[in-house]
């Protein structure tokens, strides 16, 4: 291979990703307009609604808002950290999207570890966190980094025990093949959320601890703690933070509808539904499942710290380890098992 | 020179680079972000030579867990960094000893790795590299549940062992501490917790 094909292969891959990247800031300044708009509705306000029709350029607004101001850090903190955490949390959750299939064969890097990948990522979410409720040398900045580190390390091992049910059921670690697994007569009862409804709850509320959405965001608990590890962070290094977050959001929605719902397959296997494109699926399977996440937030109460560590320990991970021997019992003995 | 020898010293130049700031930063939270460091830095190694499951299992147990509780423990001592420095001197010789035996040792088992008779055409014969075609994790799980079952589940036990030790150790029921009990939180129902009284005004209870 000459370079000059090395070259022009170096140069797609990178179109791809800046095109997939913009694609996916332009869809999170709408979902997060969306998550304003839910949580309003549920408590019957308004919202945003002053910044272009029906408040649609909100989000732009708040991005112009945050880069004009001036980034401050406080006296005493560790400089180089401080301002490293929000690029580790933001850069990151934006890595994670590249083993994400979005469509049939849409998929910037289709890796034979996909799953994996994405988990190994999300894992890592957590330092930026740390960092930054570190390097802030202050007190609840400090104490919720403590949290995080206790909150997301515990709510990892769950969501592994139920990623490796799914594995099992489609006998592959590439996300484009076990969406391919899901494929049926059936559309939708063919997805794996039928059969492994316990399963798709706790990799729900899993997904919640793990990305700090409320009920569980001890770690920004603003009744505790101010507002968390980001107390001190204001302008750019807040909105890396926030951004991260929500493209981590966004990253447990489209593993939840990789994993459960089917990607971007056709809930109805027939004419009509086949011939829309499976992005639009996928979108519309990413909105319901953010749907979900924002209506929890509305909706639910935040726990206390000590409930949710035993949500975690006590609940999450012996019902999901006994599922995976019963998953695997029922596969082996059913002959059902992939080969 | 190719891309991939490309990405093999730049990832190799920051491992090193990392691991040297690890032992020389003078905050042991640096350190530990260092040793974080070189850890995605060899993860990335292994991906160059193929061994994904291999690079992506190093980053999830060791970068996502063991080293968030290392630097857990790390941030929250209260160290003092000037008496830390302070006896550096008298230690140094011991240090430079275990070093010194330590590199012997090393440049011994590579020197004899390399030359050793026979050595090679053993590593060749037993290494019978599975086909192209099967993935990385398939081939690790074809020996690891066969013909290493019974070291894999020891391995479990004796992680097992050092779990149920730890908790043992560690586990005080101390008596005038006051527990949580959940099934009585989740049993109670509003007509035990509440009692709704009409208060006239200006009668008070």
């Amino acid at each position: 291979m000459s370079w000059q094909d090395t070259l022009l292969q170096v140069l797609i891959i990178l179109g791809q990703s800046l095109a997939l990247l913009v694609a996916l800031l332009i869809f999170i300044a709408f979902i997060l307009l969306a998550d304003r708009k839910i949580w309003a509705a549920v408590q019957l306000r308004r919202g945003p609604n002053v910044v272009g029709p029906f408040g649609l350029l909100q989000s732009f607004a708040d991005l112009l808002k945050f880069v004009l101001k001036e980034p401050t850090v406080p006296a005493g903190a560790n400089k180089v950290l401080f301002l490293l955490a929000p690029l580790v949390t933001c850069v990151l959750a934006l890595a994670a999207w590249a083993v994400v299939p979005i469509a049939d064969g849409w998929v910037i890097a289709d890796i034979n570890v996909g799953v994996l990948y994405i988990f190994a990522i999300s894992s890592l979410g957590v330092y930026g966190i740390i960092m930054g409720g570190w390097a802030s040398n202050s007190k609840y900045p400090f104490l919720a980094a403590l949290r995080s580190a206790a909150q997301m390390v515990s709510y990892e091992v769950s969501i592994g025990f139920v990623i490796i049910t799914v594995l099992m059921c489609a006998g592959s670690l590439n996300l484009s093949a076990i969406v391919e697994a899901q494929n049926g007569r059936f559309g939708f009862l063919n997805w794996y959320f039928l059969p492994l409804l316990p399963m798709f709850v706790i990799f729900f509320v899993s997904a919640l601890a793990e990305t700090n959405r409320p009920p569980f965001d001890l770690v920004e608990a603003e009744s505790e703690l101010v507002a968390g590890f980001m107390t001190e962070y204001g302008s750019t290094p807040y909105l890396l933070f926030m951004l991260g977050e929500y493209v981590a959001i966004m990253t447990m929605c489209a593993m939840g509808t990789i994993l459960f719902l089917g990607g971007w397959l056709s809930p109805l296997p027939f004419a009509p539904f086949t011939w829309v494109p499976g992005l639009v699926w996928f979108v519309i399977k990413l909105c319901f499942m953010f749907f979900l996440f924002a209506m929890a937030k509305a909706m639910v109460p935040r726990y206390r710290y000590d409930q949710l560590m035993r949500l975690g320990w006590k609940v999450f991970l012996p019902i999901s380890l006994i599922a995976v021997v019963v998953v695997a019992g029922v596969l082996h003995f059913t002959g059902n098992a992939p080969q | 020179m190719s891309v991939a020898a490309a990405f093999f010293y730049l990832f190799a130049f920051v491992l090193v680079g990392s691991a040297v700031m690890v032992i020389s930063s003078r905050n042991p939270v640096q350190s530990v972000l260092f040793l974080i460091l070189a850890f995605v830095n060899a993860a990335a190694l292994f991906l160059l030579i193929g061994a994904e499951f291999l690079a992506l299992i190093l980053v999830v147990v060791y970068v996502g867990a063991v080293a968030v509780l290392f630097l857990f423990v790390v941030m929250m001592l209260d160290v003092d960094f000037v008496e830390l420095r302070q006896g550096f001197l008298q230690y140094l010789p011991i240090g430079l000893l275990v070093g010194i035996i330590f590199l012997a040792e090393l440049v011994l088992v590579v020197g004899a790795w390399a030359t050793g008779p026979g050595i090679s055409a053993a590593v060749s014969a037993a290494a019978a590299p599975a086909g192209s075609d099967v993935s990385n994790v398939k081939a690790i799980a074809q020996v690891l549940y066969t013909d290493y079952i019974y070291f894999f589940q020891a391995a479990g036990f004796v992680l097992l062992v050092a779990m149920i030790g730890a908790i043992v150790l560690t586990l005080r029921h101390k008596a005038n501490v006051k527990r949580q009990n959940i099934s009585a939180q989740v049993a109670r129902t509003p007509e035990a917790a509440m009692k709704v009284v009409k208060v006239r005004p200006g009668q008070g209870l």
